[in-house]
C-alpha cells in the first residue's frame, strides 16, 4: 500500500476514535443537564461533588411548584419573586387540608437562581427527599419536597 | 393520571447506549483493518471473530436494555471501546509473534486473540449473569463477611502446593483444568463488597469518635484495627506472591473507602504513613522491591539488564511521538510483555500520544461515570460500593499506566480491559455489571412507599 494512504489512514483512525470519544462526551454533557439526572445527595457524607458543575442544574429558574401526590395531585402553582408559605392556616399560599400538616409548616424562598426550602417549626417535619429539612435548603429540580401526605417538585 | 405517566415518561438513553456501542465496535473492525492491511496478513478467521464480538456486544445491550432500562449509557460503551482495541492490539503483536518465527524457523506460536475473544465472552456472560442475579445491589450487603472471607481466601489460593503457580518471579496463578487463572482480580470485587458493607456499618464511630491532637481528629485505637488488619494482610500479598500492585491497589482501595465513609482525612494521613513505612520496609527487605524501585529512579543505568523493559516502552512512546506509527508499523513486539503489562506503550506506540489520550479519556469516562452512579444512589451501602468499584478500576489504571510511563514505580498489573488475560477481563466485566446495577437504581424514578399505598387505594376505589 502507498505511502500517503497509509498515513491518511493512520490519521483517519485518530479522527474516527477522538470523534468516539468526544460523542461519548457529547452525550455526557447532555446528560448533566438533563433535569431528571438531578438526584439528590445522600446528606452530609459524599466527600465528591455530584457533577463536575453541580450548578448547571439550578440554572434555569423554575417557574412553577407541581403537587405530585397527596389531595392535590396536579395542582401547578405558577412561582413568582416572593416567598410561598404552605401549611394549614387559611392565609398560607398554599393550603393544605391534612392532619399531617402544622398551621405555617414551611416557607419556600427564591434565592437567586434556586429556591430555598425551610420548615417552619413544624411538627411532622419537611422533607426533601428522605432528608429531614433542618436549616434552610436548596430546593432543586428533580427532588420531592414532602408536607404531610402532599409531595412537589418544581418545574420549568 | 397525566401526571402520573409524565413523571415516569424518563429518558433511559438506551439509543444513544445502542449507537455509542456500535461506534466502539466499528473502531475496532476500523482497527483490525488498518492491522491487516499493514501488516500484509489476511486472515478471514478475524471477520468471524470481529462479528462474534459484535453480536455478543448486542446480546449485551439487549440484556441491559431488559434487566437495567435506567442505567448509566456510556459505561458499557466505553469499556467496549477499550476492550476492542486490546483486541486489535493482541492481534497485531500475534502476527508480530508470528512473522518472528517464521523469520527464526521456530514454531508457529498459537494466537493469543481468539483465546482473549473466548474470554471476552466469559467476561460478558458474567456481566449479564450478575445483572440478572443481582437485582438489587443492597442485597450483596447482606454477603459482606462471606464476600470478605471469599476475598481473603482467593487472595491466598495461589501459596496452595498443587494448583498454585509461579510465573516470573510472581506467584499468583493457578492451574485449573489446563487453564491459568489470576484469583487476585476477583480479590477485588469480594473486597470492595466486603468494605463497603463493613464500613457502612461503622462509619459512625469512625467518624465521630476522635480526639484532636495538632489539630487534626485522631481516632480512637481501636477503631484503626480493621486499618491495621488490612494493611498487613497487604504486606502478606507482597511478601508471600511478590505481587506489589496487587498489594497497593488492595490498600489504596481500603483508605479510599474509609476516607468517602467517614469524611475525615486523618484517616487519609495516617494511611499514607503506613504506606510510607510499609514501602520502607519492603524497600530495605526484599531485593526485587529495591530493583523495581531503583529502576524507577533511573532506568538507564542497567539499560540491558533490569531497566530493559522500562527503556523498551520509553523508546516505544517515544518512536510513537504525538501521531504515532499507524497500526502494525511500529515495533511494539521489542517490548517484553506487551500484550500483558505494557500494552499501554503498544497502544502508545502505534497510536502516538493523540490516541493514547483518547484512552486514557475513555478510562476517565468510566470512572466519572462510576464516580456519579456513587453519588446519586440514595443508600450508603450503594454509595460505597460504587465509589469502591470505581477506585479499583482508576486506581489499577494509574498504577499501570504510570508504571509503564515511569511516573511511578513499576508494578505487575494489567490495564483493565485492555491488556491480555481473562481473569482481569472477566473481574472487569463483572465490576460494570455492579455499577451498571447501582445506576440504574440511582437514576430509575424513585417510588415512593406513600405513592404504592396511594396507587393500591386507587385500584381499591375505582
Amino acid at each position: 500500500m502507498s505511502e500517503l494512504l497509509l498515513s491518511i489512514l493512520r490519521i483517519g483512525f485518530l479522527v474516527a476514535l477522538w470523534w468516539f470519544v468526544l460523542t461519548v462526551v457529547s452525550v455526557l454533557r447532555r446528560d448533566l443537564q438533563a433535569p431528571r439526572d438531578a438526584k439528590p445527595l445522600t446528606p452530609a457524607r459524599s466527600g465528591k461533588r455530584p457533577s463536575p458543575r453541580p450548578t448547571l442544574r439550578a440554572r434555569k429558574t423554575s417557574t412553577q411548584l407541581v403537587i405530585v401526590e397527596g389531595a392535590l395531585t396536579g395542582t401547578a402553582i405558577p412561582l413568582g419573586s416572593s416567598p410561598i408559605i404552605i401549611g394549614r392556616a387559611p392565609d398560607a399560599t398554599i393550603v393544605l387540608d391534612d392532619d399531617f400538616v402544622s398551621t405555617h409548616h414551611a416557607r419556600l424562598t427564591p434565592n437567586g437562581n434556586h429556591w430555598m426550602v425551610e420548615d417552619l417549626g413544624s411538627t411532622n417535619g419537611t422533607w426533601i427527599d428522605r432528608t429531614r429539612v433542618t436549616t434552610p435548603t436548596v430546593f432543586r429540580p428533580g427532588t420531592q419536597l414532602r408536607i404531610g401526605r402532599t409531595s412537589m417538585e418544581l418545574s420549568s | 393520571m397525566s401526571e402520573t405517566l409524565n413523571r415516569y415518561r424518563v429518558s433511559t438513553r438506551r439509543s444513544a447506549e445502542l449507537a455509542l456501542l456500535v461506534g466502539a465496535w466499528l473502531i475496532g473492525v476500523f482497527a483490525w483493518i488498518l492491522v491487516d492491511s499493514a501488516t500484509g496478513e489476511t486472515s478471514f478467521g478475524g471477520w468471524t471473530s470481529l462479528l462474534s464480538a459484535g453480536i455478543l456486544l448486542l446480546i449485551t445491550h439487549g440484556v441491559v436494555r431488559w434487566q437495567a432500562p435506567y442505567a448509566d449509557p456510556l459505561l458499557l460503551p466505553s469499556v467496549a471501546a477499550l476492550n476492542m482495541l486490546g483486541l486489535a492490539m493482541i492481534h497485531r503483536l500475534d502476527i508480530a509473534a508470528a512473522q518472528r518465527a517464521i523469520s527464526n524457523g521456530s514454531p508457529m506460536p498459537t494466537p493469543d486473540v481468539y483465546l482473549q475473544l473466548t474470554w471476552m465472552l466469559v467476561g460478558l456472560v458474567a456481566f449479564m449473569l450478575v445483572l440478572f442475579f443481582v437485582s438489587d445491589h443492597r442485597r450483596l450487603q447482606r454477603f459482606t463477611f462471606t464476600a470478605g472471607f471469599a476475598g481473603i481466601a482467593l487472595l491466598f489460593f495461589p501459596l496452595l502446593p498443587i494448583i498454585g503457580s509461579e510465573v516470573n518471579g510472581a506467584r499468583l496463578w493457578i492451574n485449573f483444568l489446563g487453564f491459568t487463572f489470576q484469583p487476585g482480580e476477583l480479590t477485588k470485587v469480594a473486597l470492595t463488597i466486603f468494605f463497603a458493607g463493613f464500613l457502612v456499618t461503622r462509619r459512625h464511630s469512625l467518624a465521630l469518635v476522635h480526639k484532636k491532637i495538632l489539630g487534626v481528629g485522631v481516632p480512637r485505637g481501636k477503631d484503626v484495627g480493621p486499618l491495621l488488619l488490612v494493611w498487613f494482610a497487604a504486606l502478606l500479598v507482597l511478601i508471600l506472591e511478590r505481587d506489589l500492585g496487587t498489594s497497593l491497589l488492595l490498600f489504596g482501595l481500603f483508605i479510599v473507602m474509609l476516607y468517602v465513609a467517614t469524611g475525615r482525612r486523618s484517616w487519609v494521613l495516617i494511611g499514607s504513613a503506613l504506606l510510607t513505612v510499609g514501602g520502607a520496609l519492603a524497600y530495605q527487605a526484599f531485593g526485587h522491591v529495591r530493583v523495581r524501585f531503583n529502576v524507577w529512579l533511573d532506568p538507564f543505568a542497567d539499560a540491558n539488564g533490569s531497566g530493559f523493559q522500562i527503556v523498551q516502552s520509553l523508546y516505544g512512546f517515544a518512536n510513537g511521538g504525538i501521531f504515532g506509527t499507524g497500526w502494525g508499523q511500529g515495533y511494539p513486539q521489542l517490548v517484553p510483555f506487551a500484550k500483558t503489562d505494557f500494552i499501554t506503550s503498544a497502544l502508545g506506540e502505534e497510536l502516538g500520544l493523540m490516541g493514547l489520550i483518547a484512552i486514557l479519556l475513555l478510562f476517565a469516562i468510566v470512572v466519572e461515570r462510576g464516580a456519579r452512579a456513587a453519588v446519586a444512589t440514595r443508600d450508603p451501602f450503594g454509595n460505597l460500593l460504587a465509589i469502591g468499584l470505581t477506585t479499583v478500576i482508576g486506581l489499577q489504571t494509574f498504577i499501570v499506566i504510570g508504571g509503564v510511563t515511569r511516573l511511578v514505580p513499576l508494578t505487575g498489573l494489567t490495564t483493565p480491559f485492555l491488556s491480555y488475560g481473562g481473569s482481569s477481563l472477566v473481574a472487569n466485566y463483572i465490576i460494570i455489571a455492579l455499577l451498571i446495577r447501582i445506576s440504574n437504581a440511582a437514576r430509575a424514578p424513585e417510588v415512593t412507599d406513600a405513592e404504592l399505598v396511594l396507587r393500591q387505594d386507587g385500584d381499591g376505589s375505582d
